[in-house]
């Protein structure tokens, strides 16, 4: 076989998730209201893929934060309240001289990745399996959250959330530009690293990785701290976008089902070993487009939630042809 | 190693019912201490009303626990109980709309709506091979998406029919509420299942390697499907309980029930990877659960606190007897 043909089938679900979002998006954007009656001007495609990537860049965050935990085999049920956490404190000390500021972001940041890191001990030094570890720690998040804003409130550096929220050049959202950069700056290096080809080792078979001298302990604390930094840096731009600090229960937990299905869309598989943040990116836009296109074609909005369930539920059944190509019945039980 | 033989011989030393479960004498260990620290703050915690009182509360949860440990033997998990839980509830209200026979059919219809979400779930798992936490996620959606469809965003205005608050409310036996019997039936029956019959078995044995218990000849994808069906009509049954209590169904009335069903069947020493664990652990986690729950809520905590409390009680809990052990 070629390289490239290797390469064609490690991004499989890569380009799965790329091309669905694609497809997903120009329908949004041929029939979405705005364009439908101004036409393809520069202006209007920019308007509603502004207002399109700042939705989407929150579940991408999150997703990616998924996406680490997944890999390793684990599952993370707080990324949602880590989410809500940091949301929280940021309405608090984002806010101020640009210095002030500066070190507010610093400090939300590091809240996320200790959080993060929190899970990451348990899990490796504690032994609990993560599912029920990150429901516990999830409560605790949670916990935290309201009692720092036990009623909605709270406000934020605007200058710098208009910044982020904004475009670049009247053209480009800045959201898919900052997303670019967490992409280059954490995910790429992560991935290409001793601790991130360790996470994907013992992500496919711990007891193999740990033979071969992978840092089995190290890959995992490194994949579940920069998981809790990830969506720290989604509870920052929610406060950007929002100006607020929410301490909402059902958001929570509903990020973290999306980011859950925002993963699975993006080809990552909850098994362990496979995919990557980049998937699931184009997950979560897919997942989020799926979402809105109901708007646009102006259905009640009632019927939203079961569309998204209906579709989301196609989604994963597509994975089921792959029984096709098992020719071992006992293969069925991998 | 070391390590192990030391506290193998400590255990060796244990009364035997301990030995052979250290989870379940934890956890209801844990419930008298519980009690004991509650008696400190107020006199009524002992007391056979406040006692009764818990256990009806710790009834619906206990219902739906129930099915979720069944799944969580096979190493699966069902993240679909919030809104079977709702569903279950709205359409047995639903059902009271038919009149007389509504009032009659309306439990049984209620079950039946989680079970046929229940078969969903198990089909997906079982035949199509989806994993489950995918799976059940994509049903509660679904779930959700139909009863907002049919509720149009708000609760529901039927009301629960006397069955169901019978069943939830009412006194068969003097001063047990039904709820508890209710509870005890669907126990006894697992319990019945779960070590009595060759499906119980199976259960057990496809947790703990599904490749050998379908080469053993059992047709596991049948009983998956079916632990996932019993599951959801379990669920089902809990929001319909759930239902007579508050007399009515609401919009995600569910959502509190998912994260302390799965919390409970751990905690009573389940292991979450299937295939080890006893009914008796799942009633003591579920106990634990609602004892907990109640006296944070006697001492007036704020709603933050309880969940900072909670959160750290079943992390440190489970760090005393849930660990696995280490890769070496």
């Amino acid at each position: 076989m070629k390289e490239w043909r290797f390469w064609l089938a490690e991004q499989r679900g890569t380009l799965l998730a790329l091309g669905i979002f694609v497809l997903m998006f120009t329908i949004y954007l041929v029939y979405h209201p705005a364009i439908e009656s101004q036409g393809f001007t520069t202006t209007a495609v920019a308007n509603v893929s502004n207002t399109a990537a700042n939705k989407a860049m929150l579940l991408a965050l999150v997703a990616m934060a998924q996406t680490l935990v997944v890999i390793t085999a684990g599952i993370d049920l707080s990324v949602g309240m880590i989410f809500t956490l940091t949301n929280c404190v940021a309405s608090w000390i984002v806010v101020g001289s640009p210095l002030q500021t500066a070190l507010g972001v610093v400090a939300v940041l590091l809240i996320g990745a200790l959080c993060g890191a929190i899970n990451g001990a348990i899990v490796i030094y504690g032994r609990l399996q993560p599912i029920v570890t990150t429901i516990a720690t999830g409560a605790i998040y949670f916990g935290i959250a309201l009692l720092l804003r036990p009623f909605p409130g709270g406000s934020v550096n605007e200058t710098l959330a208009d910044f982020f929220t904004g475009r670049f050049f009247g053209v480009v959202p800045a959201s898919m530009v900052t997303l670019l950069v967490i992409v280059l700056v954490i995910w790429l290096p992560f991935s290409h690293s001793v601790a991130g080809r360790g996470a994907y080792a013992l992500g496919s078979s711990e007891v193999a990785a740990y033979m071969s001298g992978v840092p089995v302990r190290r890959a995992r604390f490194v994949a579940y701290t920069l998981s809790g930094l990830l969506a720290g840096i989604g509870g920052l731009y929610v406060t950007f976008f929002t100006y607020t600090g929410e301490a909402a229960y059902a958001s929570g937990n509903a990020y973290t089902l999306f980011s859950i299905a925002a993963v699975v869309l993006g080809g990552v598989s909850l098994y362990g070993g496979t995919g990557s943040a980049i998937g699931a990116i184009f997950g979560a836009l897919a997942f989020r487009t799926i979402g809105d296109l109901l708007f646009v074609f102006d259905f009640d909005p009632l019927w939203q939630p079961l569309f998204q369930g209906v579709v989301l539920m196609l989604a994963v059944s597509l994975t089921a042809f792959g029984l096709f190509r098992v020719r071992n019945r006992l293969d069925w039980f991998a | 190693m070391s390590d192990a033989t030391t506290s193998s011989r400590i255990v060796s030393k244990l009364p035997s019912f301990i030995r052979r479960d250290p989870a379940v004498a934890t956890a209801f260990a844990c419930i008298l201490l519980l009690l004991f620290l509650g008696s400190l703050y107020s006199e009524n915690f002992l007391s056979p009303e406040y006692l009764l009182q818990q256990l009806k509360v710790a009834s619906f949860l206990g219902i739906i626990a129930t099915g979720m440990m069944l799944v969580i033997l096979l190493g699966q998990i069902d993240l679909s109980v919030p809104w079977v839980v709702t569903t279950g509830a709205m359409m047995a209200c639903a059902a009271t709309s038919w009149g007389g026979v509504g009032d009659i059919v309306s439990v049984p219809f209620g079950i039946l709506c989680g079970v046929g979400l229940g078969l969903l779930n198990g089909f997906g798992v079982a035949y199509l091979r989806i994993p489950s936490m995918i799976i059940t996620l994509a049903t509660n959606a679904v779930a959700q998406g139909l009863m907002v469809v049919y509720s149009g965003g708000f609760s529901p205005r039927d009301f629960a029919s006397p069955p169901m608050r019978y069943l939830a409310t009412g006194f068969a036996i003097p001063s047990v509420p039904n709820a508890v019997i209710v509870w005890a039936i669907v126990g006894a029956g697992v319990i019945f299942l779960l070590t009595r019959t060759t499906f119980g078995r199976a259960v057990y044995g496809i947790g703990n390697r599904e490749r050998a218990a379908y080469l053993s000849g059992i047709n596991t994808r049948r009983v998956v499907m079916t632990a996932f069906a019993i599951s959801g009509g379990l669920a089902a049954f809990g929001g319909v309980l759930l239902a007579g209590y508050a007399s009515k169904a609401a919009q995600s009335m569910g959502d509190a029930y998912l994260l302390p069903s799965i919390a409970a069947v751990v905690l009573g020493g389940t292991n979450i990877l299937g295939g080890r664990g006893t009914y008796l652990g799942t009633v003591a986690g579920v106990i634990l659960i609602t004892l907990l729950q109640s006296i944070l809520s006697v001492m007036q905590m704020p709603e933050a606190g309880r969940q900072i409390i909670y959160g750290v009680v079943i992390v440190s809990m489970l760090l005393l007897y849930g660990r696995q052990q280490a890769s070496r």
